[in-house]
C-alpha cells in the first residue's frame, strides 16, 4: 500500500527547498522548513498521535497551536530530552527525535486502552469511592503508575539558560493583526516598545488566513509591518516567545525559546531558552483566541480537530489532514475551512450548521460554491476505531425530527465558537464580562492594560486591526507619549459581514457513547452530570472533582464547555455558575528557565578569604560556614583527618598556633553618642569601658533571646569597633542599623561595617608573644603593657594593624587584623618567624575542641531562640543593668521568672571506652508517663574528645542545670543511653591563668 | 448517605451513575443553631463533624464565604507528619496523624492518605548535628523517626543529586516514615459528607459579616444571608484570623502572608518520598497523578492576595535543580497561593477567646493541612466543654501575654 | 512581583527590599511598661487587610528604613515616606 501524502503539491509557508528528516517512535519521516513535528506527521498520513490519560484513547492532534491536548510527544534523548512536547508547538529540525509516550508497548496497541472497557466502573472520583480496603498505600502503586504522563528525563540538562530584565513604554503581547498595529501605533510615538509573540513567526492568524489588508495579501502587510518594526530602534521584536505570566505591578514574565527549533544541535553558546522579566508602564494584550471544539459523542477520535486548525494546517503547512471533510458548526468562521479545502482540492462533505440559517460573507460564498451545507443539524457521533471513518449527522432542534444519517468522511472539522484567551488579564486580577451572543467572557478593562482584538470578542479582521491601532495609540499616549489617533487601515475585510453564532454546549441529550469535553483527561459529559448529581457544584469543586481544566494545557479547551455543560445541567446561567482563576503560566515553562544561570558555582556563590589560596593549596577541606570557605583542618602528608585535627588542638595548648578569622564581624561605630546607644544594643555596660579596652558582651533580640555574643573595642573617644560572631556579622549590622534608623534617630552615630576590609590572622597558644615580637613593630607586646583584653594599633612589619589580645581557645591570643590585601603577606611572614616555636596553621575543628575544652559557647548551637542570659550564667548583670537595653524589658516577663529552666552545664562521660564522647544531640531523660516512657529534660549541643585533657568533654543546657553539678543523668541518644556526671561547663583553665599569660 | 465501595461503584455503574446521592445537601440557613462555626475549611468542618459525631451537638452551621475547602485546604502541598520538638506539639500533631491513619474508614471517602516518608536533609557535618537534638527529641516524644546515609537517601530518591560536588552536597538526613500525603480535597470533601450526613448544615457564599456580642457574650452572626443566634461560635478561617477577630473586639498575634505551591506537569512516577531541604529552603513529592508539587518560603510582606509572585518561583526552581538535576526539562505547569496566619512561634492559636463562647482555631502558619483532624477533634471538645482540650493548652492566646512561646522554630531550627 | 518606591532611590523591585512589617512603636518607657503593652509591642498586630501601614527596608541599596502605604489585598503601594517625615517613630518586627 503506497503510504498516504498529505501535502499539498504547492501552497504554504513551508520551505520546500529544505527537507528534513526527522524520526517518530524509531520511523524515519520527511517534512520542510517550516513545519511543526505536527504538521510534519500529518502530512505522513500519521493521525494516531497520543493517548489519553485515563482511558488511553488512541488521540490525534485536535489542533494546531498551544492549546494541544491530545498530541504530546518525548523529544530527543540523555540531557535534551523534553517530556510532554506539544507536537503542535515543535518547530521541525533536521535530525529530530520524537516517541509517544503514556502507551505500551505502542501508540499505535496500547494494553492500558483496556481502561476503556472499564471506563463504567471508573467515573471521575472514583478513586475517592474506592482502594480504602486494606488500604490506599496497598493500590496507590498500581495508580501511580497508570497515571503521569510522560517519562521524567534522567540525566542533567544538557543546555543553559538565561535571565533578561527589561524595562518598557508599551509592552505588546501578541502579534497578530491587533498586535502589530498596536505595535505599529506605539512605536510611532516614539515609546520603548517590546512586542513579543509565541509563534516560530509573527503574524498570528494572518499567516494563514486568506486575508487582505490595504490590498495586499495579508502575510505581505505582516512582512512589511515587521520590517517598519524592526526598522525602529524603540522597538523590541521577540519571536518564540510566550508571556507566560502576569505579576504584581506589570511585571510579565515571558519565555523564549532561543534555540529549541535547532534541538540538540543548538550551538553551545546559546541557551536553550531566556526568560524575561519585563516592567511595562502599559500592556496591550492582544492575545487572540482558541477555537472552542464541540461536544458529542466520540469527538474525540483522531481525525476530529478544530475547524481553524484544519485551515492552518492546509493553509500555513500545505497539509491536507483529509481528503473528505464534514464541517460542523455553530458560527460563521468555520465556513473558510470548507471554502479553503474546497479550493484546495479537498472534498467537503458537508457543512453542518447548529444554526437555521446565516447571512455571514462566507456563508454565501459556501453558498454560491456550491457547498453542501446541513442547516439546523448536528454531528451526533462518529465511527473509526484509530481515526474517523463517518459522521453521524441528526437534526439539531426543530419541530420536525428528521433522520439521522452516516456521512462517510476521513476528516470532521469543528468549531464550537471562540474562547478569548484571558488568562494574563485574569491573572492581572482583572474581572470578566460574559457576553451571551457569543458565549464568551472577555476582559472588563483595566487602567494599566489595554486590550485588543479576539481577546475582546472582535472576530472580524477589520475590527481587529481598528481596535489594535486604538489601544497602541492609548497604551503610548497612557504611558506619557503623544499618539496620533490612527489611520483606518483599508482592510479588504472589511466588508466582510458575520452572522450570528449560536453558542451550544452539547449537541446530543442520551448517549450511551461517551461525549469529551476536557480531552487529556477523558472528563465526558457523564462525568459533569455526576458532578452535578453528587453536589460538586461549585465551579471550583467541579473542576477538582471532575479535573477538568488540570491538564498540561489547563483547560484551553475544556474550561469553558465544561461550565457551560455544567451551568446547563443545574439549569443555571454561565455567569452565574462563574469561571475558575487562571493561574500562571499561560504555557508551562521549563523549570530550568525558571532557574536560570544561577546554579552550582553560582546558587550562593562561596566567600573566600583573603589568604584562601594559602589554604586551597595546603589541601585542606573546606567548611561552609554561612558560605565562607573555612579550612576545617590541614592534614599533612600520611596524616588522617582525625589525627591533624589533634595535632593542630594540642598544638595550640603547648606551643602556638596561627588561624584565619577573618569572617569575624567588624563593625564600627562612631559619633558623640556611640557610647550611649551601643548601652542600648548590648546587655553589658559601654560607657564604663576605658579606651584601648575590650570588653565581651552579649546582644539580645526584644524578646529577651540571647542573639550573638562577641567583643567590642574603644578605640578612641566616641569610637568603637564591635566584633559580632562570624555567623551574626551583617545580620548585626542590619540589627544596629535598624534600631537606629526606627528607635532612637536623634542618636548622632555612623555605623560601617569594616567585615572584609580587615584581615583576622590569630595567633594563639603560650608562644604567641615570641612569635610576634620577633616582627617589625610599634608596639610593645609584653604582658604588663600589653594585657588579656586590651586593644592596641601600630605598625607591624610596616602594615597598619590593629590588634586585640582576646582569646576563643583559652591561651595566650592575639587577633591581628591587616587590611585584607596584606594578608596573605603577613599570614606567610608569621608562619616563617614561628617556625622555631612550631607554628601551623590550625582549622574550625580544632578551634572547637579548644573553645569547647574552655566551655566557650558558640551561639546558636549551644543556644537556641529560647535562652536568655540568665540560662548561661549572666542573669545578675543582665538585670543589675538600669538603662532600657533591648531585650531587658522581656526579662521580666513572668515565663522568665518561674519554672526549672535549661541552665548551661557540662557533661562528663561516665564509663566511656577509649575516645567516646557523647553524641550531639543527646538528651538528659528522666521516666515519665508518656508514649516512650521518658521525657527530655535538656540535651547535649556540643561535644567532643579533648586531645590534652584525654578525656571526652561535653557542654548542653539541662533543666535547673546549675543546682545539680555532681548529680548523674542518663543520656539518650537514637535508641541507646550512657551515663553522664553533670559538671560546670569549663574543663580547662576555670581560673584563665594561661588567659592572662 | 451512599456507603463507598468497590461493590458500590460496581452497582452504580449498572445504573449508569445516575442514583449517586449528594456528597452533601444544599440547606438553608436556619434562624437559631447551637454551635455556629465560620470557615468551612478542613478545620472548620472537621470541628463540625467532631461535635456532631463525638458531643452529640447536630444543631451545627458551617459558614462559609465561597466554597467549601476553598482557602488553604484546598491550597496547600499535602504534606503531614507529626516529627516536632517540644512534646506538646508531637503529642498534638501525632494525635492529628493517627486520626489520619484511620480517616478513610471512619469517614467511608478514600482521602488518599499515602505516607511514603517525610524525609529531611542536611547538607554539613554541623547540620546534620543540629539535626541530631531535634531527632532525639521526635524520638523521646514517642514518634518514629530515623537517620538516613546519603546512600540510602539516594535509595530512597534515585534522581536525587549526593555527589560531594554539589553546592550543598548531602550530608545525610531523617526520615519519619509515617509522615507523608493526602489529597486535600479528599480531606475537606469526606469531612463535609460526614459532617452533612450527622445533621450538620454547611452553608456555601454564605459570609460571616459581623458577630453578635453582648456582655461579652456571643449572641448570634451576622451573615450574608441575614443574622442568625447561636450560643457558640468557632473561628476556622486561616489567613483571615485576625478580620473574624476584628469583629470580635480582640487581635492575635499573626501575620497573614501568601505562601506559594507550584506543580509539574504530571510524569510517571520517579520520586517515592516527601524531601525537605532545610537549608536550600525548599520541599517536594511527587503527587499521585504524577505532577511534582514544590514549595519554599513565603512571599515578602503582609499580604491577603491569594497570588503567587515570581521571586519566589524563581528560588524554588534554583533549589529544586540543586537536588534534582534532571527537573531541569521538565515544565512548571501551575503555582499558586494561599493566605497563611504566621504567629510569633509558629505554633496555632487554639481554644477560649476573650469573648464567652467565641473560640478560635487558627495561626496554624504553613501547617495546618495536617492538622485538621486534630484541630477539628479539639476546637469541638473545647467548644463543647467550654474548657480547652488537653492537647491544646499550650497553645492558648494567653500564651503571648506571659511569653510561654513554644518556640517550635527557635529551637529545632527549622520553620514549620 | 512588587515594585517598592524607595523614598530615596525611586522605584525598584521587591527583592532588593525586607519588610519590616507593621509600622509600630518600641513603648518610649519599656521600663515601666506592663506586661500587656509589652507583649502588645512584642507579638500583636493589626494584620490589616487593605491598606496597611508598615516600614520596608531598601537591604540591596541604601539600606534606609521607611514607612510605605499598601494594600494587602491588591497590593497597590499607595505611597512610601522617609521615617523622619512622620510624627512619631516606629520600626518592625524584631525577628
Amino acid at each position: 500500500m503506497a503510504k498516504p501524502d498529505h501535502r499539498l503539491p504547492q501552497g504554504g509557508r513551508i520551505n520546500r527547498d529544505k527537507p528534513l528528516s526527522f524520526s517518530y517512535d524509531g520511523a524515519v519521516y520527511q517534512g520542510y522548513e517550516g513545519d511543526t513535528l505536527a504538521s510534519a506527521l500529518l502530512a505522513n498520513g500519521k493521525r494516531l498521535l497520543g493517548r489519553s490519560f485515563k482511558y488511553h484513547r488512541p488521540r490525534g492532534a485536535l489542533s494546531a497551536g498551544v492549546e494541544e491536548c491530545n498530541a504530546l510527544v518525548r523529544l530527543e534523548s540523555g540531557g535534551y530530552v523534553e517530556p510532554n512536547a506539544r507536537a503542535t508547538l515543535v518547530p521541525l529540525y533536521q535530525g529530530l527525535s520524537a516517541k509517544s509516550q503514556n502507551c505500551w508497548p505502542s501508540v499505535d496497541w496500547d494494553i492500558q486502552a483496556i481502561n476503556g472497557l472499564a471506563a463504567r466502573f471508573l467515573p471521575v472520583g472514583f478513586y475517592n469511592k474506592t482502594f480504602m480496603w486494606p488500604s490506599w498505600r496497598f493500590w496507590e502503586g498500581f495508580v501511580r503508575r497508570a497515571a503521569g504522563l510522560g517519562e521524567a528525563p534522567e540525566a542533567a540538562d544538557a543546555q543553559e539558560y538565561h535571565k533578561r530584565h527589561a524595562h518598557c513604554d508599551v509592552l505588546v503581547i501578541g502579534a497578530g493583526p491587533a498586535g502589530l498595529m498596536a505595535a505599529l501605533q506605539a512605536a510611532g510615538s516614539g515609546a520603548r516598545v517590546i512586542l513579543a509573540d509565541e509563534q516560530e513567526e509573527m503574524g498570528g492568524s494572518l499567516l494563514w488566513e486568506q486575508d487582505e489588508i490595504a490590498g495586499i495579501a495579508a502575510a505581505e502587510w505582516v512582512r512589511s509591518a515587521l520590517g517598519e518594526l524592526a526598522a525602529q530602534n524603540n522597538v523590541t521584536l521577540l519571536k518564540r516567545c510566550t508571556a507566560t505570566g502576569y505579576y504584581d505591578h506589570n511585571l510579565i514574565v515571558m519565555a523564549e525559546r532561543v534555540s529549541d527549533f535547532l534541538g540538540p544541535k543548538a550551538p553551545v553558546d546559546v541557551p536553550r531558552q531566556r526568560l524575561w522579566k519585563v516592567r511595562a508602564a502599559q500592556v496591550v494584550l492582544a492575545t487572540g483566541a482558541i477555537e472552542r471544539p464541540l461536544v458529542f459523542p466520540n469527538n474525540d477520535r483522531p481525525g476530529v480537530m478544530l475547524a481553524a486548525a484544519v485551515r492552518q494546517y492546509l493553509n500555513r503547512y500545505a497539509v491536507a489532514v483529509g481528503q473528505r471533510v464534514v464541517v460542523a458548526c455553530n458560527n460563521d468562521s468555520a465556513y473558510r475551512t470548507a471554502l479553503d479545502l474546497q479550493a484546495a482540492g479537498v472534498e467537503v462533505v458537508a457543512v453542518v450548521d447548529v444554526r437555521a440559517d446565516s447571512q455571514g460573507s462566507w456563508v454565501n460564498q459556501a453558498k454560491s460554491a456550491g457547498i453542501r451545507i446541513l442547516n439546523n443539524h448536528a454531528v451526533t457521533n462518529t465511527k473509526g476505531r484509530k481515526g474517523v471513518t463517518a459522521a453521524r449527522v441528526a437534526p439539531y432542534s426543530g419541530e420536525t425530527p428528521g433522520v439521522a444519517r452516516w456521512l462517510d468522511c476521513d476528516l470532521v472539522a469543528m468549531s464550537g465558537g471562540w474562547n478569548p484567551v484571558v488568562h494574563l488579564y485574569s491573572q492581572s486580577g482583572g474581572d470578566l464580562d460574559y457576553v451571551e451572543a457569543d458565549g464568551v467572557f472577555v476582559p472588563q478593562g483595566r487602567d494599566y492594560i489595554q486590550t485588543a482584538g479576539s481577546v475582546n470578542g472582535r472576530w472580524l479582521l477589520a475590527e481587529c486591526l481598528r481596535e489594535g491601532a486604538g489601544a497602541g495609540v492609548k497604551a503610548a499616549q497612557t504611558a506619557g507619549f503623544e499618539a496620533a489617533a490612527p489611520a483606518p487601515e483599508n482592510a479588504s475585510a472589511d466588508t466582510l459581514k458575520q452572522g450570528p453564532t449560536l453558542p451550544v454546549w452539547k449537541l446530543v441529550d442520551e448517549s450511551s457513547d461517551k461525549q469529551w469535553i476536557d480531552f487529556q483527561h477523558d472528563v465526558t459529559l457523564s462525568d459533569v452530570e455526576l458532578a452535578a448529581r453528587e453536589n460538586f457544584i461549585s465551579v471550583e469543586h467541579f473542576k477538582r472533582f471532575t479535573t477538568t481544566g488540570m491538564s498540561v494545557d489547563q483547560g484551553k479547551t475544556s474550561n469553558i464547555n465544561g461550565l457551560a455543560t455544567l451551568a446547563q445541567v443545574l439549569g443555571k446561567a454561565i455567569p452565574q455558575v462563574g469561571a475558575t482563576k487562571f493561574r500562571p503560566p499561560y504555557t508551562p515553562v521549563a523549570m530550568g528557565a525558571l532557574a536560570g544561570p544561577d546554579l552550582g558555582p553560582f546558587y550562593r556563590p562561596k566567600r573566600e578569604m583573603p589568604c584562601h589560596d594559602w589554604h586551597a593549596a595546603q589541601q585542606g577541606d573546606f567548611d561552609d560556614a554561612g558560605y565562607w570557605q573555612r579550612p576545617s583542618c590541614y592534614p599533612l602528608a600520611g596524616e588522617t583527618r582525625q589525627q591533624a585535627i589533634k595535632r593542630e588542638a594540642l598544638m595550640v595548648r603547648r606551643g602556638v598556633g596561627l588561624f584565619e578569622g577573618s569572617p569575624l564581624g567588624k563593625i564600627e561605630v562612631r559619633g558623640k553618642d556611640a557610647a550611649e546607644f551601643l548601652n542600648r544594643i548590648y546587655m553589658n555596660n559601654v560607657p564604663s569601658l576605658k579606651q584601648g579596652h575590650i570588653r565581651y558582651a552579649l546582644a539580645l533580640n526584644d524578646a529577651g533571646a540571647i542573639t550573638d555574643d562577641g567583643v567590642f573595642t574603644k578605640l578612641g573617644e566616641d569610637h568603637y569597633l564591635l566584633s559580632p560572631s562570624s555567623a551574626a556579622a551583617e545580620r548585626f549590622v542590619g540589627s544596629l542599623e535598624e534600631w537606629h534608623q526606627t528607635a532612637w534617630p536623634h542618636y548622632e552615630v555612623i555605623i560601617s561595617p569594616v567585615t572584609t576590609q580587615w584581615a583576622t590572622l590569630t595567633l594563639a597558644g603560650p608562644k604567641a608573644r615570641q612569635v610576634l615580637q620577633k616582627l617589625d613593630a610599634d608596639i610593645d607586646f609584653s604582658k604588663a603593657a600589653f594585657p588579656h583584653m586590651a586593644f592596641r594599633s601600630g605598625a607591624l612589619e610596616g602594615v597598619p594593624a590593629r590588634i586585640s589580645r582576646v582569646s576563643f581557645t583559652g591561651e595566650l591570643s592575639y587577633e591581628v587584623n591587616v587590611p585584607a590585601s596584606y594578608a596573605e603577606a603577613l599570614w606567610r611572614r608569621l608562619l616563617q618567624a614561628g617556625e622555631p616555636e612550631g607554628i601551623a596553621a590550625y582549622g574550625l575543628e580544632a578551634l572547637i575542641i579548644l573553645r569547647l575544652e574552655k566551655g566557650y559557647l558558640h551561639i546558636g548551637a549551644d543556644t537556641d531562640g529560647n535562652t536568655i542570659p540568665d540560662d548561661i550564667g549572666w542573669g545578675a548583670p543582665a538585670r543589675k543593668k538600669a538603662v532600657d537595653y533591648i531585650g531587658r524589658r522581656s526579662l521580666d516577663l513572668p515565663v522568665y521568672c518561674q519554672g526549672r529552666r535549661l541552665q548551661l552545664v557540662g557533661f562528663k562521660l561516665l564509663g566511656g571506652r577509649g575516645e567516646q564522647c557523647i553524641e550531639v544531640g543527646a538528651h538528659s531523660i528522666e521516666s515519665a508517663d508518656t508514649a516512650s516512657g521518658m521525657r527530655s529534660t535538656g540535651f547535649v549541643t556540643s561535644s567532643c574528645f579533648s586531645p590534652h585533657l584525654n578525656q571526652p568533654v561535653a557542654i548542653g543546657r539541662i533543666e535547673d542545670g546549675r543546682n545539680r553539678q555532681g548529680e548523674v543523668v542518663a543520656l539518650y541518644y537514637d535508641r541507646k543511653t550512657c551515663r553522664a556526671e553533670i559538671t560546670a561547663p569549663v574543663f580547662y583553665d576555670p581560673e584563665g591563668e594561661r588567659l592572662h599569660a | 448517605m451512599d456507603s463507598y465501595s468497590l461493590f458500590s461503584l460496581v452497582k452504580h455503574a449498572l445504573s449508569g451513575h445516575k442514583n449517586w446521592q449528594p456528597a452533601w445537601r444544599s440547606p438553608k440557613l436556619k434562624p437559631h443553631y447551637d454551635v455556629v462555626i465560620a470557615g468551612a475549611g478542613g478545620h472548620g468542618l472537621a470541628t463540625a463533624y467532631y461535635l456532631a459525631k463525638k458531643h452529640g451537638i447536630t444543631k451545627v452551621a458551617v459558614l462559609e464565604k465561597g466554597w467549601l475547602g476553598g482557602g488553604n485546604t484546598g491550597r496547600n502541598t499535602q504534606a503531614i507528619r507529626s516529627n516536632y520538638f517540644y512534646p506538646e506539639a508531637t503529642e498534638f500533631f501525632d494525635h492529628s496523624l493517627k486520626l489520619y491513619e484511620n480517616l478513610s474508614q471512619e469517614l467511608n471517602y478514600n482521602i488518599m492518605l499515602s505516607q511514603r516518608g517525610t524525609l529531611t536533609l542536611a547538607h554539613s557535618e554541623r547540620e546534620l548535628e543540629g539535626l541530631q537534638r531535634w531527632v532525639t527529641a521526635i524520638q523521646i516524644n514517642g514518634v518514629d523517626s530515623e537517620f538516613l546515609t546519603p546512600a540510602e537517601i539516594k535509595e530512597l530518591a534515585p534522581v536525587i543529586d549526593i555527589s560531594k560536588n554539589a553546592r550543598f552536597p548531602i550530608a545525610g538526613g531523617f526520615i519519619q516514615r509515617r509522615g507523608g500525603i493526602a489529597r486535600h480535597d479528599a480531606v475537606a470533601w469526606s469531612y463535609a459528607r460526614g459532617a452533612d450526613a450527622l445533621g450538620v448544615d454547611i452553608i456555601q457564599n454564605c459570609a460571616v459579616t459581623g458577630l453578635d456580642i453582648r456582655n461579652n457574650k456571643i449572641q448570634g452572626v451576622k451573615t450574608a444571608q441575614g443574622t442568625i443566634g447561636c450560643e457558640r461560635v468557632g473561628l476556622t478561617v486561616a489567613g483571615h484570623t485576625s478580620v473574624l477577630a476584628e469583629m470580635a473586639g480582640f487581635q492575635v498575634p499573626v501575620t497573614s502572608m501568601a505562601l506559594q505551591a507550584m506543580v509539574t506537569e504530571p510524569m510517571k512516577p520517579f520520586l517515592n518520598t516527601m524531601i525537605a531541604s532545610p537549608v536550600v529552603h525548599v520541599y517536594m513529592h511527587q503527587s499521585d497523578r504524577g505532577e511534582l508539587v514544590f514549595g519554599g518560603g513565603a512571599d515578602t510582606g503582609n499580604s491577603y492576595a491569594q497570588r503567587g509572585s515570581v521571586p519566589i518561583l524563581e528560588e524554588n526552581a534554583r533549589a529544586i535543580l540543586e537536588l534534582f538535576p534532571c527537573v531541569s526539562r521538565m515544565k512548571l505547569m501551575r503555582q499558586w497561593a494561599g493566605i497563611v496566619d504566621v504567629t510569633p512561634d509558629t505554633m496555632p492559636v487554639i481554644g477560649k477567646t476573650p469573648v464567652d463562647g467565641l473560640y478560635i482555631n487558627g495561626g496554624w502558619g504553613t501547617g495546618g493541612f495536617k492538622a485538621i483532624p486534630a484541630g477539628g477533634d479539639t476546637l469541638a471538645c473545647t467548644i463543647a466543654r467550654d474548657k480547652p482540650h488537653s492537647l491544646i493548652e499550650k497553645f492558648s492566646l494567653e500564651r503571648f501575654r506571659s511569653g510561654e512561646l513554644v518556640n517550635e522554630a527557635a529551637s529545632s531550627g527549622v520553620a514549620h | 512581583m512588587q515594585q517598592i518606591d524607595c523614598p530615596w532611590c525611586g522605584k525598584r523591585n521587591e527583592t532588593e527590599f525586607s519588610c519590616g512589617g507593621e509600622l509600630i512603636s518600641r513603648p518610649q518607657d519599656a521600663l515601666g511598661a506592663d506586661d500587656k503593652a509589652w507583649t502588645d509591642y512584642l507579638y500583636f498586630r493589626t494584620n490589616t487587610k487593605g491598606v496597611h501601614t508598615e516600614v520596608w527596608r531598601h537591604t540591596f541599596g541604601c539600606r534606609q528604613w521607611f514607612k510605605a502605604e499598601r494594600n494587602t489585598l491588591t497590593h497597590q503601594v499607595v505611597n512610601t515616606r522617609k521615617l523622619s517625615e512622620e510624627t512619631g517613630e516606629g520600626h518592625g518586627d524584631h525577628g
